[in-house]
């Protein structure tokens, strides 16, 4: 007996290591991966065509033929809202990537190189902070219109500025340790210094950002499309489904309610996944 | 003498930042809503677009001069209060702007004035008591607030007390509410959401700053001495947070200009960011251009009145 305990407690387990999560962070996983799944697959599971009136009665209550109602045409709503996560859940990923990669690079080759380099991209880009998110959103669709790339470009312009600086905070900081000194020392080329010292060092608190950012994109596109701004009909993305059916609040209309709800999931369950992740991926200098 | 004047220093420093922010911005937006959408004589003369009336009416906007020239007199005009003119209804856009501003700022009044105290009360207080019932309760409502999207809390605002209550008014708001009884129904909802989105991260951000303070050497002593619990924070730690608290109080304030693009544009409320808002459905460029400055000076005010805070509260710059 003891010895298998003794055994037990020697194998690298993730709880050992470090790396295993909490009951709320599993919680916040399991709906991220289930939002995830349906963006992928959902349209399939629709019952109805997401575009199709199917109930001559408008905002119709929760049915056992329309599991969730429907909305002001008389639309299925559960089909909408499942067509709905491919466009909130897919821009949104799209952009954070946009953001989070570009930011990551541009800050660590700032924070690896210094100099004149690093003081006019952190001006800058600090200058761009200075904008409301939101109204950055509204100002670009104003020119340019809105679609999909426009949004998706749109949202990672406005959240590259933040994402830099925080990779370029972390950077600085890994950049003064010995083992990045001793690779300069022998001579590696700064790409080397880039890819193989830094960016493994700054990984974890770096996934923690994407998703604190992700959940900040999701915010800004939901509101954009609230305003009419975002996703155009006849597609529509859940800030779009709130928008469309804001006439049945009045009444309590699940059609305004559970896109709202989808929404609210979402954005709870990555907080709470962020919050509960595991010290050793949140903070490696620990 | 020199030691006293480095906070002053600093303080300089960053309204030149601001100031030279204020510039980028301000290049960004005429840029962006200038230069992008093609020809604005074209779109305005739409039917009538003939190459005559067009390069006309060019030449008449100013539009044939170089951009950046077009951009200095913009600036220029700008800092001297002449916003233009509008394109849709050729009235001026300071006429336009200037019966819209009292109506957001008063807003924007009324709900810093609710959500002030109650966000402070409630930080310090959750601070007081960390991880005691009441802390856990104020911090699950405000991540959850600051998780939803702003119209999310309107709606469920409107839920609440206009459906399920049946307290106030949905979704119309009365320009001519006449009767203080009238005004206040009419108000609450903008105010009532607006508090909650702006509370929440005051109240998060208070709970933050006076934390750090109790976790001193010299909280501890007070502790140590036998200090009630009360005394403890209202004594020893809260003078010291004060500054902090200040920066986070400025800090949430800039929410509001999110927020109340969300929220006039849901109440149906006459302010300037709903006159933003349908500017843009109307592709009205001087007025947006107008607007969008307007938002942005004010949060970098609130920025750079936050940053300055904390500067001039830290007496170890002093």
């Amino acid at each position: 007996m003891t010895t298998r305990t003794s055994f037990l407690s020697a194998l690298p387990t993730p709880r050992k290591l470090g790396y295993s999560f909490n009951m709320t962070g599993r919680i916040g996983l399991l709906v991220i991966l289930f939002w995830a799944v349906v963006a992928v697959i959902g349209p399939m599971l629709a019952p109805y065509n997401p575009g199709e009136i199917v109930d001559w009665d408008y905002f119709g209550p929760m049915t056992g033929d329309f599991w969730l109602g429907t909305d002001y045409l008389g639309r299925d709503i559960l089909s909408r809202i499942l067509m709905g996560a491919r466009y909130t859940v897919g821009i949104a990923l799209a952009a954070v990537t946009i953001a989070c990669a570009g930011g990551v690079i541009l800050g660590m080759i700032a924070a690896v190189t210094g100099g004149w380099f690093d003081m006019i991209l952190s001006r800058l880009l600090d200058a761009f902070n200075g904008i409301p998110s939101l109204l950055f959103g509204l100002v670009t669709v104003a020119a340019v219109g809105s679609s999909i790339p426009v949004l998706v470009l749109t949202l990672a312009a406005i959240y590259l500025p933040g994402a830099y600086r925080f990779a370029r905070a972390l950077s600085v900081n890994v950049n003064t340790m010995d083992f990045v000194t001793v690779a300069r020392a022998r001579g590696e080329n700064t790409p080397y210094l880039i890819v193989r010292e830094i960016f493994p060092n700054i990984l974890g608190p770096v996934l923690a950002d994407l998703g604190v950012r992700f959940v900040f994109i999701v915010l800004v596109l939901s509101g954009l499309s609230f305003l009419g701004l975002g996703v155009q009909p006849p597609n529509a993305d859940w800030g779009a489904l709130v928008r469309e059916n804001i006439e049945g609040l009045s009444f309590g209309a699940p059609a305004v309610l559970f896109p709202s709800v989808a929404i609210a999931t979402l954005t709870i369950s990555v907080n709470m996944f962020i919050d509960n992740l595991p010290i050793k991926i949140r903070d490696r200098s620990e | 003498m020199r030691q006293a004047l480095k906070p002053w220093f600093l303080v300089l420093q960053r309204l030149g930042i601001a100031f030279l922010t204020l510039i980028i911005v301000s290049f960004a937006v005429f840029f962006a809503t200038e230069l992008l959408p093609g020809d604005v004589a074209e779109v305005l003369l739409g039917q009538a677009a003939t190459p005559e009336a067009v390069a006309a009416l060019r030449e008449s906007m100013g539009l044939d001069e170089p951009a950046l020239s077009r951009f200095l007199g913009w600036l220029v005009g700008l800092a001297g209060g002449d916003l233009g003119t509008s394109y849709v209804n050729r009235m001026s856009v300071a006429e336009l702007i200037g019966g819209r501003l009292g109506n957001s700022l008063q807003l924007a009044g009324i709900v810093t004035l609710v959500s002030v105290p109650v966000a402070l009360t409630l930080g310090i207080g959750a601070a007081m008591w960390r991880g005691s019932r009441f802390d856990r309760a104020v911090s699950v409502l405000t991540i959850s607030v600051i998780s939803v999207p702003e119209f999310m809390v309107a709606t469920l605002a409107v839920l609440i007390f206009a459906v399920w209550l049946d307290w106030l008014p949905a979704l119309s708001f009365g320009v001519n509410a006449d009767g203080f009884w009238a005004m206040l129904r009419a108000y609450a909802m903008p105010v009532i959401t607006l508090s909650f989105v702006v509370s929440a991260q005051m109240i998060r951000m208070t709970r933050a700053a006076v934390i750090e303070t109790i976790n001193t050497p010299y909280v501890e002593m007070a502790l140590l001495k036998g200090a009630s619990r009360s005394r403890m924070v209202l004594r020893h730690a809260l003078p010291n947070a004060l500054g902090p608290i200040a920066n986070a109080v400025a800090l949430s304030l800039s929410y509001l200009v999110g927020g109340v693009i969300i929220v006039e544009t849901i109440f149906n409320y006459p302010g300037v960011a709903k006159l933003m808002v349908d500017a843009v459905s109307t592709r009205d460029l001087p007025l947006i251009q107008s607007c969008a400055m307007i938002f942005c000076v004010s949060y970098l005010s609130l920025i750079t009145l936050a940053d300055m805070v904390a500067i001039l509260s830290n007496p170890r710059l002093r």
